[in-house]
C-alpha cells in the first residue's frame, strides 16, 4: 500500500494513465500540484502564456492522435481563460481533462480571493465537471474524468480541486483504478442489426448516392473503414470541414468539402442524390442551408455515436445510433453478402453528371499577378512545398476556408480547425501541440492578421520549448470574412473589419526569438516557403500579403437549398 | 403538448444544475420542477412538466439521457399514468365568507389545515387542473397567498421506473 498527497496522487496518477505532457499555468491554489510536478519527472509540463492557449495546445494534441489532452490551470481568472478553449473542444468533441485548482473548502462560496465557481461557469460547455471533495477520491474521480473524455462522444471534462484536497501533508492510500463503475453512462458499443441490414438495402439499390462524412469519422478512428467502403462501393464522398482527410482528397471519389463554402460538385451531388449517408456528421447549419429545403430527393440514413444528433435538424429514415468503426466494419460485411446488385448503368450515369458539374467551378480563381498574391494560391504552394503532408492547423476566416479549400488533406488528423465554435485565436497554440508531440512532422498555422493577435504571445512559448514550427500568415489587412459578409450583405460598409496599426511581424517574431520573412511579390512566394520549411529548427513565420478583394467561394446562398450558391462575385446558381 | 418527463438521477451536488441548466441552455420550456430523494438514497427523483412539438421533446429526453447523472428517464405522457400536486392557499375567511369557503373545500376534497378569526389554510391535491379550478371557485380577492409544489407523477400498473 502506497500512502501520497492528493498533489501526489494527481501527478502519480498522469504518469500510470500514460501522460506524458501537460499544459498549464500556476497559481496559488494549484501551487501544492506544481510541487508535485517539480518533485517527478514523469511529466512534463508546458508552460504557456495564456491559459487558453494551453487549453488549445492539448486540443491539438487530442485532434492528431485522438487521445486526451490535459491542461492544469488555477482558480479563478485561470480556470475562466480556459472557457474559451474548453468551448472549441466541447463543439467539436474533442476528448480533454482540464484540472483546475480552486480555492480551500472551507472558503468556497464566500467570495474569496481567485474564487469562481467552475463547476457553474464551465458546464454549459463541457460533456462532465466533477469536483474532489476527498483526497482519497482523487485517483477515481480522474479515472473516470478520462474515461468520460474518451469514450462515446468525447468531450472535455473538468476536474475541480480545492486547494486543501491536495495538502502536502496529508497522505491517503493509493491505487490507480483500472476500471471505471459508473451507472448511468453507457456508450453504444454496436449499431443495431436490423437497421444496418436495412441501411445496407438501400445503400446498394441507390441510383444516385452520395457519402456525407463528418469528424465523426476522424475521432471514431473510422477513416480506413470509409475509404474502404467507398472505394468497395465506388461512390461518390464528400466530407465536411471536420471531416476533410477521412478519405483522399485527392482521389476521384472525393467531391471535397460541402456546405457553405463546399464545392460546386459536392453541393449539386448532395442537392440531386437519392440516397444520403451521413457517417459522423451532423447536418450542421453550415452544410444544410436551409433545412426545409435540404436534398428534397433523398432517402437519408445516419450513422453517428450520439442518439441526439439523430433527427436534430434534419428528419433521417434510417438512424443508426453506434460507434462508426463498429458499424461501418458491420456494414461491409453487408455489403459483401448482399444479394441486391448495385445498378452500374445509373451509377456511370450519375458519375458523369458529377464529372459535369467539377467543370462548372472547379476551385478556380483569378490568377495571381506579381503584385496581388491570391491567397488561394498561397495555399496551393504550400501544399507543393509541404508535398500535402503537414499537419495543418487554422485560425478561423477566410484564410481557414481557402486552406480547407485548397490544402488537399489525403490523412486524417491532419487538419486541425476550430469548426464548430470558430474560436479565433486556435491555430498557434494547437500547432504548437502538434509540433510538442510530433518533432519529426511538418506542422504550419495557417492564419489571418486578426486570428494570431489572438494568441500571439506564445511565440514565448515556442521559443522555451524549441517548437520549430512554421505560421503562414495570409495578410489582407482586414478582417476578411467580416469584411466580405459586409461586402456581401452590407453594402461594403466596412464597419471595424479593418486592421490598422498592425505590428511589424518580422520584428515582432524577431523579438520573440524566431524567423521572420515576407512576401510581397509572387516571384518570391514559393522560393520563401521552400526557404522556410528548409529551416528545421527554426520557427519562422511568413507574412505574405495577399489581394484584399478576395472572396471565398463558391459560397452558399442563405436561406437556399444546398446548391445555391454564389459562385464568384458576379456569377450565380 | 404537455408532457412530465420523470428522471432518476444520481443524488449528487450540482446534478440538478445540470438538468435545469439544459433546459434554459437549449431555450426548452419548464412549467413545473419537483425532486426529492427516493427510497435509494443514492438516487434523486425529478419530474418536470414541459411544452413543445414532438421533436422539441424527443430532443429533451434525448438531451436529458446524456447528461451523466441521469440515470434513468420516462416520459410518463406515453402511457396511462397517475399525477399529482399538492397546494396550499390562505384566504381571507371572516363572516358568511367562512362556511361557503369550507363547502367548497368539501367538494374538492381539501382540507383545512390552519385556522384563525380571519384566515383559513387549505390543501388541495390533485392534478393541476383541478387546483386552477379551486382557485377559480373562491371568491374574487379572498386569495392571499398561493403555493403549489409542482407535479409529481408515476406510472399505472406494473411499469416501474427503478434501476
Amino acid at each position: 500500500m502506497e500512502l501520497l498527497s492528493g498533489a501526489d496522487m494527481i501527478t502519480r496518477f498522469l504518469k500510470d494513465e500514460g501522460v506524458e505532457n501537460i499544459y498549464g499555468y500556476p497559481g496559488g491554489a494549484a501551487l501544492h500540484i506544481y510541487d508535485a510536478l517539480f518533485r517527478q519527472d514523469h511529466v512534463k509540463h508546458i508552460l504557456v502564456r495564456h491559459e487558453q492557449a494551453a487549453v488549445h495546445m492539448a486540443d491539438g494534441y487530442a485532434r492528431a492522435t485522438g487521445k486526451a489532452g490535459v491542461v492544469l490551470v488555477t482558480s479563478g481568472p485561470g480556470a475562466t481563460n480556459t472557457i474559451t478553449g474548453i468551448a472549441t473542444a466541447f463543439t467539436d468533441s474533442i476528448p480533454m481533462v482540464v484540472l483546475c485548482g480552486q480555492v480551500p473548502s472551507v472558503l468556497i462560496g464566500e467570495d474569496a480571493f481567485q474564487e469562481t465557481d467552475m463547476m457553474g461557469v464551465s458546464r454549459p460547455v463541457v460533456k462532465h465537471n466533477m469536483a474532489i471533495r476527498h483526497p482519497s477520491e482523487i485517483p477515481d474521480v480522474l479515472k473516470k474524468a478520462f474515461y468520460i473524455a474518451q469514450s462515446g462522444r468525447p468531450g472535455p471534462v473538468v476536474v475541480d480541486i480545492p486547494k486543501d484536497m491536495t495538502a502536502p501533508n496529508e497522505r491517503f492510500e493509493y491505487v490507480y483504478p483500472k476500471k471505471v463503475k459508473l451507472r448511468s453512462y453507457a456508450p453504444p458499443v454496436r449499431g443495431h442489426s436490423g437497421q444496418i441490414r436495412k441501411a445496407v438495402d438501400m445503400l446498394m439499390s441507390a441510383k444516385r448516392p452520395i457519402i456525407y462524412a463528418g469528424g465523426g469519422v476522424i475521432i471514431g478512428g473510422a477513416s480506413k473503414l470509409l475509404t474502404e467502403l467507398v472505394d468497395r462501393l465506388n461512390y461518390p464522398v464528400t466530407q465536411t470541414l471536420m471531416g476533410l482527410g477521412c478519405y483522399p482528397g485527392t482521389a476521384k471519389r472525393s467531391v471535397g468539402m460541402l456546405g457553405m463554402h463546399g464545392t460546386y460538385e459536392a453541393n449539386e451531388a448532395m442537392h440531386h442524390s437519392d440516397l444520403v449517408l451521413a457517417v459522423g456528421a451532423r447536418f450542421d447549419d453550415r452544410v444544410t442551408n436551409a433545412t426545409d429545403k435540404f436534398c428534397p430527393g433523398a432517402r437519408i440514413i445516419h450513422i453517428d455515436i450520439d442518439p441526439a444528433n439523430i433527427s436534430k435538424t434534419v428528419g433521417v429514415d434510417v438512424p443508426i445510433v453506434g460507434p462508426v468503426d463498429s458499424v461501418l466494419t458491420d456494414m461491409l460485411a453487408l455489403v459483401e453478402e448482399s444479394e441486391i446488385e448495385i445498378d452500374q448503368a445509373a451509377l456511370d450515369a450519375w458519375w458523369k453528371k458529377i464529372e459535369g458539374w467539377r467543370t462548372v467551378h472547379g476551385g478556380r480563381y483569378e490568377p495571381s499577378t506579381q503584385d496581388s498574391i491570391k491567397p488561394q494560391h498561397v495555399i496551393e504552394t504550400l501544399h507543393k512545398v509541404t508535398k500535402g503532408d503537414a499537419f495543418v492547423t487554422s485560425d478561423v476566416g477566410q484564410h481557414q476556408m481557402y486552406a480547407a479549400q485548397y490544402y488537399k488533406f489525403d490523412k486524417p488528423n491532419r487538419w486541425i480547425n476550430s469548426g464548430g465554435l470558430g474560436t479565433m485565436g486556435f491555430g498557434l497554440p494547437a500547432a504548437m501541440g502538434i509540433k510538442l508531440n510530433f518533432p519529426e512532422a511538418e506542422v504550419v498555422c495557417v492564419t489571418g492578421e486578426g486570428s494570431i493577435q489572438m494568441n500571439i504571445q506564445e511565440l514565448s512559448t515556442c521559443n522555451q520549448y524549441n517548437l520549430p514550427l512554421k505560421v503562414l500568415l495570409l495578410n489582407n489587412e482586414a478582417l476578411g470574412m467580416v469584411k466580405q459578409w459586409q461586402d456581401m450583405n452590407y453594402e461594403s460598409r466596412h464597419s471595424y473589419s479593418y486592421m490598422d496599426s498592425l505590428p511589424d511581424f518580422t520584428k515582432l517574431v524577431e523579438s520573440y526569438g524566431h524567423v521572420g520573412m515576407t512576401v510581397n511579390k509572387l516571384d518570391e512566394l514559393e522560393s520563401t516557403l521552400e526557404k522556410a520549411f528548409a529551416m528545421k529548427d527554426r520557427l519562422v513565420f511568413i507574412n505574405v500579403y495577399v489581394d484584399p478583394k478576395e472572396h471565398v467561394y463558391p459560397m452558399q446562398i442563405a436561406r437556399g437549398s444546398m446548391n445555391d450558391m454564389w459562385l464568384s462575385k458576379t456569377e450565380r446558381t | 403538448m404537455r408532457r412530465i418527463i420523470s428522471v432518476l438521477l444520481e443524488n449528487e451536488p450540482g446534478a440538478l444544475s445540470r438538468v435545469v441548466g439544459l433546459f434554459s441552455q437549449r431555450n426548452y420550456n419548464i412549467e413545473t420542477l419537483t425532486v426529492a430523494p427516493t427510497e435509494d438514497e443514492s438516487l434523486s427523483r425529478l419530474t418536470v412538466t414541459t411544452s413543445g412539438s414532438d421533436k422539441v421533446i424527443e430532443q429533451i429526453t434525448k438531451q436529458l439521457n446524456k447528461l451523466i447523472e441521469v440515470v434513468k428517464l420516462v416520459d410518463l405522457t406515453e402511457g396511462a399514468h397517475i399525477e399529482r400536486e399538492l397546494m396550499l392557499v390562505k384566504v381571507k375567511a371572516t363572516g358568511s365568507q367562512r362556511a361557503e369557503i369550507t363547502r367548497t373545500v368539501d367538494i374538492f376534497r381539501g382540507q383545512v389545515v390552519d385556522v384563525n378569526s380571519s384566515v383559513y389554510t387549505v390543501q388541495v391535491t390533485g392534478n393541476s387542473d383541478k387546483l386552477d379550478a379551486f382557485i377559480r371557485s373562491v371568491s374574487e380577492g379572498s386569495v392571499l397567498e398561493v403555493v403549489r409544489s409542482g407535479v409529481s407523477g408515476i406510472a399505472r400498473g406494473e411499469k416501474v421506473l427503478s434501476l
